[in-house]
Formats: C-alpha cells, sequence, structure tokens
C-alpha cells in the first residue's frame, strides 16, 4: 500500500487564504500540521522532525523568516512549495527583473543604483516620472512616484538616511501610464488558472490598497507571457502581475510567491486553495 | 458564540462561528488588529505590526 503523505503548513498568520487551504487540505483528508512560524526552530544537526512531512506548504508573511525556513528545509532534503529558489527569485523585486531580463521576458525598464548621486544619474537617463520601490517589500508599501528631480533628490536622501542596507539599493522603474488597472494572474505549475484586473484610480492598484478585482479572460498571450515568466524564476505556485503598456503590450511587473487570492477565488470561481494542495501532494509524492 | 474583550478600547467583540487561532479580526469599535490567540476559552491579543518583509 502507498505511504500516506503527511503535509506541513508553515504560515505566520490564519489569513482567509490559509482557512481555505486548511479547509481544502481537510476535505481531501490529509495528514497535516498547521506550523507558526513564530513558534517553530530549526536545528542544522537533527532533521529528523521536518523529516517527517513529505512537503511543506510555506505560506510566511515574512519574507526573511519564510526564505531562511525554506533554505533549512532544502538542506535536509525535504520538498517545499515554492522551493527556496522560487522564494529567493520571487521576494527581491530586483533578482525578480533580472532573472526575467535573463529568459527575455517583456518587463518594465528597469535601472539599478547604489548610491544616492548615481542613482540620480540613472534616473535622469530614464526620464520621468519613474517609480522607485524597496527592493523587498509588498502590499503596495514604500513606493515612490518621482515626477521631478526634486522629488528623486528627496527620496534618495530619506532611503540612504533612513533605511536599512537594503534601500540603499536604489531600484527605479519607469512610470507606466496603464489604463487604471493591472493585472494578476494565478500559475499553479504549467497552468494558468485564472486572472482579473485590478481597477484602482490610484497609479498603485493592489488589493491591498484598495484596488477593486474583475474577471481578466485568460487570453492566449496572456497564458503564455505568464507560464513563461513563472518559468523564468523557477516554477511552482505563483501570481504573476502584468501592465499592459499602451505601446508595448503587457510586461510582466513582479511575481509573488506566497501569494494572496481572497480576491480571485470568489470572483473566478475557480478553488485555488484546493489547486494548490493538489500541487503540493505532487510534489509530496515526488512528480 | 465566543465573546472577547479588546484590550485596547474594552469594547465587547463576539467572534465569529469559523474563527480560528492565528486569525486577525478588527475590532468594531477601535479599530485595532487582534489576533485570536486562543479558542476555548476565546483569547485575543493586540496583533504584531506589520513588518517591512511582510507581503505575499
Amino acid at each position: 500500500m502507498q505511504k500516506r503523505l503527511r503535509i506541513g503548513v508553515l504560515y505566520s498568520r490564519v489569513r482567509v487564504e490559509e482557512k481555505w487551504i486548511f479547509a481544502a487540505l481537510e476535505k481531501r483528508g490529509v495528514d497535516f500540521d498547521r506550523l507558526d512560524d513564530r513558534a517553530v526552530h530549526f536545528d542544522l544537526e537533527k532533521p529528523e522532525p521536518w523529516r517527517q512531512y513529505d512537503a511543506v506548504l510555506e505560506r510566511s508573511i515574512s519574507y526573511t523568516s519564510g526564505l531562511y525556513a525554506l533554505r533549512v528545509l532544502d538542506a535536509f532534503g525535504v520538498r517545499t512549495v515554492n522551493t527556496v529558489e522560487v522564494a529567493e527569485a520571487c521576494g527581491d523585486k530586483l533578482t525578480t527583473s533580472a532573472l526575467l531580463r535573463k529568459a527575455g521576458v517583456p518587463q518594465p525598464r528597469n535601472v539599478v543604483a547604489f548610491t544616492p548621486e548615481s542613482a540620480l544619474d540613472a534616473l535622469e537617463e530614464l526620464g520621468y516620472p519613474a517609480v522607485v520601490k524597496p527592493v523587498v517589500g509588498s502590499w503596495g508599501r514604500l513606493l515612490a512616484k518621482i515626477n521631478d528631480r526634486d522629488a528623486a533628490e528627496a527620496v534618495f536622501e530619506h532611503k540612504a538616511t533612513l533605511g536599512s542596507a537594503q534601500h540603499q539599493v536604489f531600484y527605479i522603474q519607469e512610470y507606466i501610464e496603464k489604463p487604471g488597472r493591472d493585472i494578476r494572474a494565478i500559475v499553479i505549475g504549467d497552468r494558468v488558472l485564472t486572472a482579473m484586473y485590478r481597477n484602482s484610480e490610484h497609479w498603485i492598484t493592489n488589493t491591498a490598497r484598495g484596488g477593486r478585482g474583475e474577471l481578466c479572460p485568460v487570453t492566449p498571450e496572456i497564458e503564455a507571457l505568464c507560464l513563461q515568466a513563472a518559468q523564468a524564476v523557477g516554477g511552482g505556485v505563483l501570481a504573476v502581475d502584468l501592465i499592459e503598456h499602451p505601446a508595448r503590450g503587457f510586461l510582466v511587473n513582479e511575481i509573488n510567491h506566497t501569494m494572496e487570492f481572497h480576491t480571485a477565488q470568489p470572483l473566478s470561481g475557480i478553488d485555488i486553495a484546493g489547486e494548490i494542495v493538489e500541487y503540493v501532494m505532487r510534489a509530496a509524492s515526488g512528480q | 458564540m465566543k465573546t472577547v474583550i479588546c484590550p485596547e478600547c474594552e469594547a465587547q467583540i463576539t467572534l465569529e462561528a469559523g474563527a480560528e487561532v492565528g486569525e486577525i479580526v478588527v475590532c468594531p469599535d477601535c479599530g485595532v488588529d487582534l489576533e485570536v490567540t486562543a479558542l476555548d476559552p476565546a483569547a485575543v491579543q493586540l496583533a504584531p505590526m506589520e513588518q517591512e518583509d511582510w507581503g505575499e
């Protein structure tokens, strides 16, 4: 008889997504443990407690905790969703951009510099307006739209003075006049499950910032681009965010590896949590 | 029905039937984020503040 698979779900907060994932695991009668990342610890000499899991689904709200947990689990030989390589590729926006560049995936133009002075030079070349983004961050936090040199000087000085070492990486993206919306596509493995527009009057269209969801048809073009983008970062359970450029068409803006789908699931009627669980079970059985 | 007292404003809050430990609820009176820390008996604490690396 086939061995019964055992799953760990590493999480920080029980958001609605985690509730749905737990329910999907229970519905399938899966043997699983809820692992609060604030309560667990790892002894690098003692992998046994973790090797009881055939796979661990990482849903940490802290990128840092999630990444290091995946790093250790990888060393223990425990399969994870997503893999540590994918978390590393998606959690850092500059790393994502670099991998998209390597794979030839269309994306907004990005420039990078390491001092306020060189960032100003880079920005003058790129042109205004532009968007300064922290390399690590989510939910639209600390994004700055820079309309002119005065604003650039102010933001760069604040970043240099107040920010951690990570803020000394000046990651600047061209500002795109998008049609009041962007697109979020949910990719699991080699399938694009669904996509939605995120409409907002504000230039930040994240639903965490008040963007409203509306179903977006998954055209062959969107599907191909999302799969290409997912593959560029290593593939898995991902949310690919696209921007519609008036002249250049769809561009991949960012990719999230512990995605939220509280809007996409009810909007699409697709059981995304169930699909995630199915993917984790396949990973657990070594497929 | 499980009720708790908001540690910030002392409002009485009724938890929904499907509430789980680790879930965040918002106090309807003062708007503070509370984390459900136990269900039997029900208990809440002020939820941790959002950190710079939090997200999806």
